[in-house]
């Protein structure tokens, strides 16, 4: 009994949940935002990488390895803390999505590599051969069939970062983990981290359900 | 008359080994040449060559209706006026049949897609296609695949037609309709250089006979000269070794 008004004490949620769903909004805002930002971050450094001239890919791939490399925990504190001490100010809103994109989009650059890398090279040569520009070779033959490879992967992406906005709330950014916290604080009960916890679940299940029947789905259509 | 292909002095090598040791070689406009050899024998990579999807040396020459092959912007205009069709099809897999043909017409050409719907059906009519039109390539079989990627290439209205080894990949009981439908296209005097194995149809179908063998151009002649009386004694063991078996 005990446990149940320590963690599930109904009405402490029914009163924290406006607070906890204003927070659900900023974690929606902020992770919508770089996931799209990533998105199209991701693609540019994937076709710099893989096609653009002279030093462009090697300084591409110098990016995607750093950002890969750095904790977005780290990168986040550096945006929204050190930046300023370079005249650099931005909001926590914008810290964090540019954090957030940052990463994604080294992630998301590598994912559209690898899709792109497993189209065959016969579609590169027969759109070559019937005069098709580059760009059209992309747009109309080589991407439609990459993305069709990369949804399972950028989609666990896109998992990813909305995970990851949590970390937004040590900017001080009203996220849905720090609209819980602060609850928690006024309540003086754990249960509205809780439900920040259900909440999280409860978005991201579905996605990850998609990814695994996704990931089946395409697994079965290569086979020939 | 200018030839409409000019190959001059045509080099190319992959690190150490050398697969073609500068071939020179003229091809008129409505000429249907074969060029036929060994595994090995570069005569893959010269076609391959003539639209670039091969890079070669820089002291060799390529003009295509006296526009040069060189890298550069001109490529794909050369590109555009030939057409190529590939041992594995590379049809688009994720267009149908239709949209396969009429892809290049709008992209590169610029044609409106009323118009390159009807050519594409006009020319999937030519092939015996045309039922096939709304399906998507990987429905069809190789030989109907192969149809298909003739059609594509011909919507760009090529000024050549390269084929590297067109039947090589087909199910025996395939080759017959695809080689049926270059047959016809020869005969509609549209320039073609076709790499094959198909001795047969060399022998029906080629102006000219070009026999390969090492990266060089061992013999060239009518069909008549290279398979009923070769004067080279490569051209003779490589014809034995093909007819006999």
């Amino acid at each position: 009994m005990n446990l149940v008004n320590t963690f599930f004490n109904i009405p402490i949620l029914i009163d924290t949940f406006p607070l906890l769903l204003s927070g659900l909004l900023v974690t929606l805002e902020i992770g919508v935002t770089s996931i799209i930002a990533g998105l199209a971050g991701g693609l540019f450094l994937a076709l710099v990488r893989l096609y653009g001239p002279g030093p462009v890919p090697f300084l591409s791939k110098i990016y995607i390895d750093i950002f890969r490399s750095i904790p977005l925990l780290v990168l986040l504190i550096i945006v929204y803390y050190a930046l300023p001490f370079v005249g650099i100010r931005f909001s926590p809103f914008v810290s964090a999505v540019v954090a957030l994109t940052l990463v994604s989009a080294a992630y998301t650059a590598e994912i559209f590599r690898a899709g792109i890398e497993a189209i065959p090279h016969g579609q590169f040569e027969a759109s070559q051969a019937l005069g098709l520009s580059g760009r059209h070779m992309m747009v109309d033959v080589i991407l439609p069939q990459a993305i069709k490879i990369v949804i399972p992967p950028l989609t666990n992406n896109c998992i990813n970062v909305l995970k990851d906005t949590a970390l937004a709330s040590v900017v001080a950014m009203p996220d849905l983990l720090k609209q819980a916290t602060q609850a928690q604080a006024l309540a003086a009960n754990p249960t509205p981290l809780i439900g920040a916890a259900l909440i999280y679940v409860a978005l991201l299940w579905p996605l990850v359900a998609i990814v695994a029947r996704l990931e089946k789905r395409f697994g079965k259509d290569k086979r020939p | 008359m200018t030839p409409l292909i000019k190959i001059s002095n045509l080099k190319k090598a992959y690190g150490a080994f050398t697969v073609l040791h500068g071939i020179d070689l003229d091809i008129a406009e409505g000429e249907v040449v074969c060029v036929i050899g060994p595994s090995g024998s570069g005569k893959s990579t010269l076609i391959r060559c003539i639209n670039r999807l091969e890079a070669f040396s820089d002291e060799s020459s390529i003009v295509v209706d006296g526009v040069t092959v060189g890298p550069g912007k001109a490529l794909a205009k050369v590109r555009a006026e030939v057409g190529m069709v590939f041992q594995s099809f590379n049809l688009f897999p994720h267009l149908t049949v239709l949209k396969n043909v009429m892809l290049a017409p709008m992209r590169v050409r610029g044609a409106k897609p009323a118009e390159a719907e009807r050519k594409a059906r006009d020319l999937l009519t030519r092939v015996g296609i045309a039922a096939q039109a709304e399906k998507y390539p990987g429905k069809l079989s190789g030989g109907q695949q192969q149809r298909v990627a003739i059609a594509r290439a011909l919507a760009m209205e090529p000024k050549v037609m390269l084929f590297d080894e067109p039947t090589s990949a087909l199910d025996p009981e395939m080759v017959g309709e695809v080689l049926d439908v270059m047959k016809t296209l020869a005969g509609t005097g549209v320039t073609m250089v076709v790499v094959t194995h198909e001795m047969g149809f060399a022998r029906q179908v080629a102006d000219r006979v070009i026999f390969m063998d090492g990266g060089r151009i061992v013999e060239q002649g009518t069909p008549a000269e290279i398979f009923d009386n070769p004067r080279e004694d490569r051209t003779r063991s490589f014809l034995r070794s093909v007819l006999e078996h």
